[in-house]
């Protein structure tokens, strides 16, 4: 009929559901890709052998006994706050408070420490510890979530800003509390006494918090899979009108919901404070409750590849740790290896929906 | 007609949206001077081979040809430069803004509103339009809104004009009307494309049909030289009978007693003004009106879905002992042992989960029963298998995420779970809407079906032909007002189509 025109050189077309092996080849593709780009960044930025870099990735997570045993420890942290969050997630509830709800299970648990230590027998104050803590993330989960329900406020907001209010009053609490006074700290709570203190676990003072991740994994899988809170919580998060609609009473599930989070949160910080560091910071979540946005997201909810993911996390961040001592790096150059790998597996997420389909070369013209 | 060059012909378009294959080579002509009425299923490819016209779906393989002239059209800004404008089913209108504001909306060049305004009423004037250029478009009825995207499309330079379904929105005047203005149109030597699922609209609109199955292309005539029954046929592939069966009520009792019920939207706005009606079991009540007459109130007040403002909703147990449903929730109505299905208008919105598979959705209604914390998929499993067989779902398998399927069949799902518990009141919102003729026939069985069990049936529609034949009564509202209720064997669609514009409008008609 007339000149043929040119089509345009791709365009993208939605896949169908991929089959899981090939979904797993487009992530692991996407993970060699990332690792093969920071071989060459770190060549041409530093000259340093980039397979020099990776051995000491790997000798910084798993070098010696004790760094795979703290390795897996703050995988388990990780993952317990993922978790955590989760539920709330799959509400569509944008739960960025883990951080504060994080610190006040800390701050209970260390104010029991302090305020019982030495008048309860130890099994009474961990009993009391393990109330206190898991009682104060759930006020924190519960705070937002009940504003949401009665008022409709913003929780993405609310639950952010509960995160300063909880830094301030741990801030507080540490000038109360501070040990020796002037010093701005508190320092090693009850050293003498270890009251208050986690118990070992099999002899290893790691294995508790690993313990308590499987079993909150295994928890969190079921509730949500299989019982009938999960699916009310599905059901809220797709449609509110759906839920309505069934006679599903909206206000209730986000509170019970948000309850639940906040208390497992609770939870972690118990263990960080009773278990692992035996003091309490203004930091020490150490911002894992927006890495554990970062990494329920990245596995879609499903807890079992939140193992994964917030393993490679931690696994990066341990690795970047000691390429920046072994070789003068700055840790910002981690930084860079992580960011270039997540990039990476975020991205293929495109490729795992959509088809990119070239022009087609021999295409016959239509007369 | 052979002699013309076509305005625009599609040839050897293909489009697949993963395994889904929507378009195969499919070849279509649409002339100047012509209305062409595309018809097929649901699911058949219509609006997906339109879309690619219009510029929103990129075709896999073949060409189309503009006056003659092949053309690549990546985007919606190519298609208006060849002069193709489209008209969706939901329109695109910014509600606080004006008419001309709306229409210029987007355009490049200085903006003036008033030279805007007199090109505006230019266009209406040649073809009959009624639009106020200066009305903002939350002011104004479905009909202005749709007027107002179409003369988006003219002002734009449009001469090759589609339009998704129209008339679903439309009362019967307000159809004739817009009919009326594309005759104008067509004798103004510009191509128009209609898609519609009314048959008599096509008859009495169109010059030449082309009909779509399962993405294929099946043949194009003239639709003089045609007949419902034939094109029909042509559409499912196989011979149909286009009978709606409306048997005599059995034993009709009061189920359902409204008396003055008022409701007003959260913005203070009243939805529904003194309505009051008895719905019987084993009957069909239908409920005509323009859309957003307060049908959707209605039925979620009785549902217990909406607060209402005053007035009482009873339900009438056998023995003749009542239950008030005011103020109750979807959750209390079941425990006091009412059954009471509702089919949304919003399937996906409302009745449905989109992303969960069949058997999740089935498990709606189901997932609390028993005392255990977990849930038993068993039985929503067996629902669903036995839900996918008997209503005909076409899905690759029940774990399939419900808004994969096509429209029909989400409405099949939906339709199939509410009726599965074995209702005593079904209330259904536009149980058809988008729905092609084989779909909506089986629907209607199965509405008739439950009316024969003794069911009361509260059947709000749309297609004034269908309630006449369907119903028993038909309650008309108009802004929100029972404009009344007419026994439906002895009345017909102008005298509805009258009252659902003025409150108890009938007199003037006879």
């Amino acid at each position: 009929m007339s000149e043929k025109k040119k089509e345009p050189f791709f365009h993208i077309v939605k896949r169908d559901a991929l089959p899981w092996y090939s979904s797993l080849g487009i992530r692991i593709a996407a993970i060699v890709l990332a690792l093969i780009l920071c071989a060459i960044v770190t060549t041409i930025t530093t000259g340093i052998n980039p397979i020099q870099v990776f051995v000491s990735i790997i000798a910084g997570a798993f070098g010696t006994t004790r760094k795979t045993w703290i390795t897996l420890q703050n995988t388990a942290i990780l993952l317990l706050i993922s978790l955590a969050l989760t539920p709330a997630f799959k509400m569509k509830f944008w739960n960025i408070g883990g951080e504060g709800q994080v610190l006040m299970g800390g701050l209970a648990s260390a104010a029991c420490m302090i305020c019982l230590g030495g008048k309860l027998p130890n099994a009474v104050l961990i009993a009391c510890m393990v109330a206190a803590s898991i009682a104060a993330g759930a006020a924190w989960g519960f705070i937002p979530a009940f504003f949401r329900a009665k008022w409709n406020t913003n929780e993405t907001l609310s639950t952010l800003m509960m995160n300063y209010i909880a830094t301030q009053l741990v801030a507080f609490f540490t000038i109360v509390w501070e040990v020796p006074k002037g010093s701005g700290k508190i320092g090693i709570i009850n050293q003498n006494s270890n009251a208050g203190w986690l118990p070992q676990v099999f002899g290893s003072k790691y294995l508790l918090t690993i313990l308590v991740a499987v079993i909150i994994t295994i928890f969190m899988y079921i509730y949500l899979n299989y019982s009938k809170q999960g699916y009310e919580i599905s059901v809220v998060g797709e449609s509110e009108n759906t839920a309505k609609y069934v006679g599903i009473k909206v206000p209730k599930i986000i509170i019970r919901t948000m309850v639940i989070s906040g208390a497992i949160c609770g939870l972690v910080g118990l263990l960080l404070v009773g278990g692992i560091n035996h003091t309490v910071t203004t930091t020490i979540a150490g911002g894992q409750g927006f890495t554990a946005v970062l990494v329920s997201w990245m596995s879609k909810f499903n807890p079992l590849i939140m193992i994964f993911s917030s393993a490679l996390i931690v696994f990066m961040d341990r690795g970047a740790g000691e390429i920046s001592t072994a070789f003068g790096l700055n840790h910002s150059y981690s930084d860079i290896l992580t960011g270039i790998i997540l990039f990476f597996i975020i991205g293929c997420e495109f490729f795992i929906s959509y088809r990119i389909q070239f022009r087609k070369k021999a295409e016959k013209e239509a007369k | 007609m052979e002699t013309k060059i076509a305005a625009v012909s599609m040839r050897n378009i293909s489009k697949t949206f993963g395994s889904v294959i929507a378009n195969e080579k499919v070849n279509l002509d649409i002339y100047r001077g012509e209305i062409l009425a595309l018809l097929g299923e649901n699911g058949s490819g219509k609006t997906t081979l339109l879309n690619m016209l219009s510029g929103i779906y990129f075709p896999d393989e073949g060409q189309i040809f503009i006056n003659g002239k092949e053309e690549v059209i990546k985007s919606p800004k190519d298609a208006l430069n060849l002069g193709i404008g489209m008209v969706h089913q939901h329109f695109k209108l910014i509600d606080v803004l004006s008419a001309t504001e709306n229409i210029i909306l987007g355009l490049e060049g200085k903006l003036n509103i008033k030279e805007a305004s007199a090109k505006i009423e230019e266009i209406c004037k040649k073809y009959g339009f009624e639009v106020d250029p200066r009305q903002k478009v939350y002011d104004m009825s479905v009909s202005q809104k749709q007027t107002v995207e179409i003369v988006k499309v003219l002002y734009r330079g449009a001469d090759i004009l589609i339009l998704d379904e129209p008339t679903a929105v439309l009362t019967p005047q307000e159809a004739e009307k817009l009919f009326n203005v594309l005759r104008k149109m067509r004798d103004d030597g510009k191509a128009i494309v209609i898609i519609t699922h009314k048959m008599h609209e096509v008859e009495s609109l169109s010059d030449r049909v082309a009909v779509l199955r399962d993405g294929r292309y099946i043949g194009s005539m003239a639709t003089k030289d045609t007949n419902v029954t034939e094109m029909t046929n042509m559409m499912v592939g196989h011979a149909v009978t286009l009978n709606i069966d409306r048997p005599k009520p059995v034993n009709p009792k009061p189920r359902i007693e409204v008396q003055g019920l008022t409701v007003r939207s959260e913005e203070g706005i009243l939805k529904l003004k003194d309505v009051s009606f008895t719905a019987n079991s084993g009957e069909i009540l239908g409920i005509a009106g323009i859309s957003g007459c307060g049908q959707k109130e209605l039925l979620e007040a009785i549902a217990g879905l909406q607060v209402t403002e005053s007035g009482t909703i009873n339900y009438v147990e056998d023995d003749g002992s009542k239950e008030m449903l005011i103020g109750k929730d979807p959750l209390r109505i079941a425990e006091m042992g009412v059954s009471l299905s509702f089919v949304p208008e919003d399937r996906l919105g409302m009745g449905l989960v989109g992303n969960m598979d069949i058997t999740d959705n089935m498990m709606l209604r189901s997932f609390r029963r028993g005392p255990s914390p977990f849930t038993n998929r068993r039985y929503p499993k067996k629902l669903a298998e036995d839900v996918v067989k008997h209503l005909g779902v076409s899905t690759p398998g029940i774990t399939t995420p419900v808004r994969r399927l096509s429209g029909g069949n989400v409405q099949k799902v939906l339709v199939g779970r509410e009726i599965a518990s074995a209702p005593t009141v079904l209330l259904t919102a536009y149980a058809v809407r988008g729905l092609d003729i084989n779909s909506s026939y089986t629907i209607y069985e199965q509405i008739n079906e439950q009316k024969k069990k003794g069911v009361a049936v509260i059947f709000v529609g749309e297609d004034l032909d269908v309630l006449v034949e369907l119903c028993d009564r038909i309650l008309v509202l108009c802004g929100g007002q029972v404009s009344g209720i007419v026994d439906a064997r002895k009345t017909d669609k102008n005298q509805v189509g009258m009252m659902m514009t003025r409150v108890g409008g009938s007199e003037k008609h006879e």
